[in-house]
């Protein structure tokens, strides 16, 4: 059973973390990853993120369970149309994988299969009520499914710093409305407007967890601002980065910040540390504070 | 009106080869408007395709081709200049090189491209506003619709990708969803707002689609 869902019915504070599947055959580098990984309640697993073609994501997450990790499995509308994705969640269903994170996906422009068809047949709420269908044992097509429903905790996105907030959190609205769980967000950078979205967002019920990314220069942010969509990191924290004598030391210390805020505000973080995952129990305060 | 551009001229050589004689036909609709297939560009595309050594036979603008009827009615008019041709060079959109390739036995060559259906900014301005989904739910979304103007084709708008009202595929092209959201509010409408959505049915548009409305317009 999800031990992500227990933590969050029970109050406590949940961290999360990710990896992406490999371009190829062969997981031993993501569980050399995932061992390093400290005080971690799931381990998302992203779906060809970017928009650049990796293993499928169901087959990395069924390794993880049978390995006794916890994935969130990340299924996004980009590359399936309904009859896959169906086909997908039983599939993922069967190996025991519970948390998902339904996504519509990042548009193949960004990717490195620019020139594939997008399918978008569904969107992330159409994919939410498709999940709620399935777990009381009916397909889209609203025939029955053969033997026990599946389980599953699904999952949405969220946007905190997306302007115009109503336009954002009308959408937002429609997630919780068709049946999310818990959110996981974009990277925060601009704290006021995390307290802004969770004072909106907190009366509707659902459990968010924020999430948080490791800087490591200010290369990496101008890189990010220019391809990655949905991630800002505003010039205030570009500069720390420009100024500081040891740019990962400082964007451990814009975490950990970041994380000390996020404890009071939401129900976990959801941290993103691409390559720097001994640096974990740091940006969590491990060692200072008892979480 | 159906948006077209004229092939690169390489991928018009490889088509020419072996090919001395054409016939070349125009659509007096849609092509000339866009200036890919009009009167003018007939008469350019005659002039280079003489400067490569080829023969043009005889060209005809139609008004316009993708009339089956209308099309077979005025290749049977020029009917001894086709017969000298080799091929029918065709500067009309798809549906106009259909009806001539099923309304003559000579090989056909498209000349164009067809693209969208396209609104008119201005002369040589052509922008998508509509796709022809066949579901249309404008009076839901202030008239913007959000199948064409939002690249991923949300029908629950917008995704975690807009940015200061702008698409993630391009920050120069508006977010479909802040469009839309922008102008219901400036009417005071919620609108699409209120509800979810459903999936599309993609019976509704399939493909070839047909319609039959029968010969009066009562």
């Amino acid at each position: 059973m999800s031990r992500l869902r227990d933590q969050l019915a029970s109050g406590q504070f949940v961290v999360t973390a990710e990896i992406a599947p490999p371009k190829g055959v062969g997981v031993k580098n993501i569980f050399e990853t995932v061992s390093r990984m400290e005080g971690i309640t799931a381990i998302n697993v992203t779906d060809n993120q970017g928009a650049n073609m990796r293993m499928s994501p169901v087959a990395v997450a069924a390794l993880l369970v049978r390995e006794g990790f916890e994935p969130v499995l990340q299924i996004t509308c980009r590359d399936r149309n309904r009859m896959a994705l169906q086909s997908e969640l039983l599939g993922a269903a069967q190996f025991g994988i519970e948390n998902l994170l339904l996504l519509s996906g990042d548009h193949p422009c960004f990717g490195d299969h620019p020139d594939t068809r997008p399918v978008f047949d569904l969107d992330s709420i159409h994919l939410l009520q498709v999940v709620d269908n399935l777990t009381k044992g009916r397909d889209m097509a609203g025939k029955p499914l053969s033997g026990d429903p599946p389980f599953f905790f699904p999952g949405a996105a969220a946007v905190p710093e997306a302007e115009p907030f109503d336009l954002m959190f009308q959408k937002f609205r429609k997630k919780v409305n068709s049946g999310t769980r818990f959110f996981q967000t974009q990277a925060v950078f601009n704290l006021e407007k995390l307290e802004n979205f969770m004072a909106a967002a907190r009366p509707l019920g659902v459990p968010v967890v924020a999430g948080v990314l490791l800087l490591k220069s200010a290369r990496m942010c101008h890189f990010l601002n220019r391809n990655i969509p949905g991630v800002n990191v505003p010039p205030h924290l570009i500069e720390r980065l420009e100024k500081a004598s040891d740019p990962i030391e400082e964007g451990v210390a814009i975490a950990r910040e970041t994380v000390h805020v996020v404890r009071d505000l939401c129900s976990g973080v959801h941290l993103m540390t691409l390559g720097q995952e001994k640096r974990i129990p740091d940006i969590l305060e491990k060692n200072r504070i008892e979480c | 009106m159906i948006i077209s551009k004229q092939k690169p001229r390489e991928e018009l050589l490889e088509q020419l080869e072996g090919v001395d004689r054409l016939f070349l036909i125009g659509c007096s609709a849609c092509a000339t408007e866009c200036k890919s297939g009009g009167e003018e560009e007939v008469f350019q595309m005659e002039e280079w395709l003489t400067s490569l050594g080829k023969e043009v036979t005889g060209s005809i603008v139609i008004d316009s081709p993708c009339n089956i009827n209308r099309a077979a009615r005025d290749l049977r008019s020029q009917r001894q200049q086709v017969d000298e041709a080799d091929a029918i060079m065709v500067l009309a959109c798809g549906a106009g090189v259909h009806s001539i390739a099923i309304k003559s036995s000579k090989r056909v060559i498209g000349a164009l491209d067809s693209l969208f259906l396209g609104n008119i900014r201005r002369i040589g301005k052509f922008e998508e506003k509509c796709s022809l989904c066949g579901t249309c739910i404008l009076n839901e979304t202030g008239g913007i619709c959000p199948a064409t103007l939002c690249p991923k084709g949300l029908l629950n708008g917008p995704c975690g990708g807009m940015e200061e009202g702008k698409c993630e595929t391009d920050r120069d092209l508006d977010c479909a969803w802040h469009l839309i959201y922008e102008a219901l509010k400036q009417q005071g409408r919620k609108n699409v707002f209120t509800r979810i959505v459903p999936p599309k049915d993609w019976q509704k548009k399939k493909h070839p689609d047909r319609l039959e409305t029968g010969r009066s317009s009562k």
